[in-house]
C-alpha cells in the first residue's frame, strides 16, 4: 500500500513516538539515505561537489542549528555568521596546533568551541527578548568577525589575513585540501549531517526539546509549571552553537578551502541560513533541509538559466537573482508562513485520506 | 574667545576631545535620521522594518537618476533587446526630481501595503520581520537593476567641505604658539543635523495638531481601539510607510551627499538598530538621543580605544554598548515598559 493510517491506531508509546509512523515514508527515507551513501558517491563531480552537494550539506547542518534555537526554543538570533566564523577559526587552529588528531575530531572540538561562545553571547537572552535579542545577536556577528580580522593570532600571523585548510586525511583517504577526491569530502560531510539531524531529531523530542518548546511558546507560563529558563535558554544557545560550529567548520575546511572573515562569515550569511529556516519551516528538521536545498539549489538553478541560458551579463543576473530572492521570500511568507515544511504536512494529511477522501 | 581673553588657552588635548564630540554628534545626528523611520513604522503598525536602509539606499538612487537623467532598467534592456541606452536626457532640475522620488517613495509605500502588508495582518511579528529583509532583498536588487550599480555621487546643492571659519575661532582657543589647527567641522553634516532637527519638530507638530496625526497616534496605542472608532488601519499603513519613505529619502540624501550613494548606505539600517535598542523601539526623542548618544560613544571609541586594540572599533562598539545597556534596562532609554501576562 503507497500509504496508510487515516485514525489513530498506535498501542504504545513507542509507536506514537516514531518520527515516521507511515511505512511507505519509512521506505522512502531509507531509500533516500541509501542513493545518498551509496549511488551519489560513484557519480558525483567536482561541478557537483562544490556547487550543489557539499554546499547543500554545509547549508543544512547550519540551518539545523539555526533551527534548533530559532524554531523550538524561539530565540531569533542574527549571529549565526559569527558562529560560523568561530567554529571554522577553532578549526584552522586545532588543525594547525595539531596536526595528528583526525579531522573528525577536530570539526566536533570546533562545533564544542563554538558551543562555548555560543553559551557566552547568549546569556542576554535570559533578560531581552524578540527583537531587542535579534539585535544583541548582531553584537556576535561584528564583534566576532572583527576579532578574527584583527587578532593575527587566529590566522596564525599569514600575511593575507586568510586561513587556508591544510591536507587532512580520514582512513587514508584526504578530506580537506585540494586533493581531496569529490566523493570523499561528500561523504565525510553527509555522514556528520546524518549524524547530527539524527541527533537533533532526538534531542527535539525528549525532555530538553520540550523544554525548548515550552519556552518558545510562552516563556513566563513554561517557568511557572516548572521549566528553567536559564537551562533551557542556556542549552539551545549551546545545542545550536555547535551545530552552527560544526556547520562553520566544514564550510572552511572541506568545501572552501580557504576563507576571509569578512567576505565568508558577513551578515549575509545570518539573514541566509534564517531564510533557510523560515522558508523551510521553524521548528521542522525536515523544514531545515528543505530551506537549505531550496536558497542553494535556487541560485545555481536562476544563475544557470540566465548566464547560461539568456546569455545576460553575470552582474546583471546577480541582481536578478537578489531581487528574485528577495520577491521569493515575500511570496512563501504570504502563501505559506509556516514553511515548506508545513507543505509537505499538509500533503501527508491529504494522502492519508487517499484515494478516498471525504 | 572668551576663552582666550582669559590669558590662557585650553590644552589642545580637551580640544581635540570636543572635536572628536561634536563629529560625534554630527554623525549620531545622521544615524537617527535612519532610526526615526524605524520607530515611525513600529509605532504605527508594530513592524520592525528592515528594509528602511535600503529604501533610503533606493530613494538616494531614483534622485541620482532622475537627476542626471538615466534610463531606469538600461542595463537589462540592452542585454534583452542589445540595444545600446543609457540616457534620455539631461536630466530633472533637483527640486523636481526630489518631487518625483517622493512620488515614487509614496508609490513604493502603496504597492508595499497593497502586495505584502495586506496579506500578512495577523502574521507573528517575527514572520512580519522576515518579510521586510525578504523586501530589502528585493528593493537592494530592483535599485541596482534600475539605475546601476555603480558609486554615484549626489549633489543637491548643500554646501560641504570643511568649516574655515569654524577652524579659525578654534584655534584661538588654543594657548599661543601650541601645535593645534582648529577643529574640522564638516558644513555638510552641519546642515544634515538643521535639517533632521526640522523634520522632527514637522514630525512631531503633523502627529499633534493634524487629523491624520492623531490617528496615527492612535492606531499606534491601540490597534483594535483605533478600528473600532473608524480609523482604516489600512490607509494608515499607507500613510505610514510613505513617511517612512520621506524620511528614507531625507536620510539618503544626506548620506548620498557624505559618501556617494552606493550599496553600503543599505547598511546604515544596521547602524541604526542599536540606536533603536538604547532609545526604545517605540520613542521619537529616543531615537534621536540613542542617536546622539552611539555617535558620540562610536567617536571616542575610535579615537581613544582604537588604537588601544587596532582600529575599526566602530563596526561593532555601538552593539556591545546596546548590549550592555539592555541587560540594565531591556526596554531601552524611552521605550515602553514591558509588562507581561499569561
Amino acid at each position: 500500500m503507497l500509504y496508510r493510517e487515516t485514525g489513530d491506531f498506535k498501542s504504545s508509546y513507542a509507536t506514537d513516538q516514531q518520527t515516521f509512523p507511515i511505512r511507505s515514508e519509512r521506505y522512502l527515507f531509507w531509500g533516500a539515505m541509501v542513493i545518498a551513501f551509496l549511488v551519489v558517491p560513484f557519480f558525483i563531480n567536482d561541478y557537483w561537489e562544490k556547487s550543489v552537494l557539499v554546499p547543500l550539506l554545509v547549508w543544512s547542518m547550519a540551518a539545523l542549528g539555526l533551527n534548533i534555537l530559532t524554531g523550538y526554543c524561539g530565540q531569533v538570533s542574527l549571529g549565526t555568521g559569527g558562529f560560523m566564523a568561530v567554529g571554522a577559526y577553532a578549526c584552522y587552529k586545532l588543525m594547525t596546533a595539531f596536526p595528528d588528531l583526525n579531522i573528525f575530531f577536530v570539526v566536533i572540538l570546533s562545533g564544542g568551541v563554538t558551543a562555548f561562545v555560543g553559551m557566552l553571547f547568549g546569556l542576554p537572552s535570559l533578560r531581552i527578548k524578540g527583537f531587542y535579542l535579534a539585535v544583541a545577536t548582531l553584537a556576535a556577528q561584528f564583534f566576532l568577525v572583527w576579532l578574527f580580522n584583527k587578532v593575527p593570532w587566529f590566522y596564525n600571523y599569514s600575511a593575507s589575513g586568510q586561513i587556508t585548510a591544510p591536507e587532512r586525511t580520514i582512513f587514508g583517504i584526504a578530506v580537506t585540501g585540494a586533493s581531496a577526491p569529490p566523493w570523499a569530502t561528500y561523504l565525510f560531510c553527509l555522514t556528520l549531517v546524518f549524524l547530527f539531524a539524527w541527533m537533533a531529531r532526538n534531542l527535539t523530542r525528549g525532555t530538553l526539546g520540550r523544554s525548548w518548546m515550552a519556552i518558545r511558546d510562552m516563556d513566563i507560563a513554561a517557568e511557572i509549571i516548572g521549566v528553567q529558563p536559564l537551562k533551557a535558554k542556556i542549552s539551545a544557545f549551546a545545542v545550536s552553537s555547535f551545530y552552527i560550529g560544526v556547520a562553520g567548520a566544514l564550510y572552511f575546511s572541506v568545501w572552501l578551502g580557504a576563507v576571509e572573515p569578512t567576505e565568508a562569515f558577513g551578515i549575509n550569511v545570518s539573514f541566509l541560513v534564517l531564510f533557510m529556516v523560515i522558508i523551510g519551516g521553524l521548528g521542522s528538521i525536515l523544514g531545515s533541509f528543505l530551506g537549505a536545498a531550496f536558497l542553494t539549489l535556487m541560485p545555481v538553478l536562476l544563475k544557470n538559466v540566465m548566464v547560461g541560458g539568456l546569455g545576460w551579463p553575470t552582474d546583471l543576473a546577480a541582481h536578478f537573482e537578489i531581487m528574485l530572492v528577495g520577491g521569493l521570500i515575500v511570496f512563501f511568507l504570504i502563501v505559506e508562513p509556516h514553511g515548506l515544511a508545513q507543505l509537505w504536512r499538509l500533503v501527508k494529511e491529504k494522502l492519508r485520506l487517499w484515494p478516498f477522501p471525504y | 574667545m572668551v576663552l582666550q581673553a582669559r590669558g590662557h588657552g585650553v590644552s589642545p588635548d580637551f580640544l581635540n576631545f570636543i572635536e572628536t564630540v561634536l563629529n560625534g554628534l554630527m554623525s549620531g545626528v545622521m544615524y537617527s535620521l535612519v532610526a526615526l523611520g524605524f520607530v515611525l513604522i513600529f509605532k504605527a503598525s508594530g513592524i520592525f522594518n528592515f528594509a528602511q536602509g535600503v529604501m533610503a539606499l533606493f530613494a538616494a538612487l531614483t534622485l541620482v537618476g532622475l537627476q542626471t537623467g538615466q534610463v531606469p532598467f538600461a542595463h537589462l534592456i540592452n542585454a534583452i533587446l542589445g540595444t545600446d541606452i543609457h540616457h534620455w536626457g539631461p536630466g530633472l532640475p533637483t527640486v523636481l526630481a526630489i518631487l518625483v522620488t517622493m512620488l515614487v517613495m509614496i508609490a513604493l509605500a502603496f504597492l508595499i501595503e497593497k502586495v505584502v502588508l495586506k496579506h500578512l495582518v495577523n502574521q507573528e511579528p517575527i514572520i512580519l520581520f522576515m518579510a521586510t529583509i525578504g523586501l530589502a532583498y528585493f528593493l537592494e536588487g530592483m535599485g541596482d537593476l534600475m539605475w546601476g550599480a555603480d558609486v554615484k555621487a549626489l549633489d543637491v546643492g548643500l554646501p560641504s567641505g570643511g568649516s574655515f571659519w569654524w577652524e579659525d575661532v578654534t584655534r584661538a582657543w588654543a594657548p599661543e604658539g601650541a601645535d593645534y589647527f582648529g577643529m574640522y567641522i564638516d558644513t555638510l553634516d552641519v546642515s544634515a543635523a538643521i535639517i533632521a532637527v526640522v523634520l522632527v519638530v514637522a514630525l512631531t507638530l503633523f502627529s499633534q495638531y493634524t487629523a491624520t496625526g492623531r490617528a496615527l497616534r492612535a492606531v499606534a496605542d491601540d490597534h483594535q481601539a483605533a478600528l473600532s472608532v473608524g480609523i482604516s488601519l489600512r490607509s494608515i499603513w499607507v500613510i505610514v510607510w510613505s513617511i517612512a519613505g520621506f524620511v528614507a529619502l531625507v536620510a539618503g540624501i544626506m548620506w548620498g551627499a557624505k559618501s556617494g550613494v552606493q550599496f553600503s548606505l543599505s547598511l546604515i539600517a544596521l547602524k541604526a538598530l542599536p540606536v533603536l535598542i538604547l532609545g526604545g523601539f517605540t520613542s521619537i526623542p529616543g531615537a534621536i538621543v540613542g542617536g546622539l548618544i552611539i555617535g558620540v560613544g562610536e567617536k571616542l571609541a575610535e579615537a581613544y580605544v582604537g588604537p588601544i586594540v587596532g582600529g575599526a572599533v566602530e563596526n561593532w562598539f555601538a552593539y556591545m554598548v546596546a548590549l550592555a545597556f539592555l541587560l540594565f534596562r531591556p526596554q531601552g532609554l524611552y521605550g515602553e515598559k514591558i509588562i507581561e501576562r499569561i
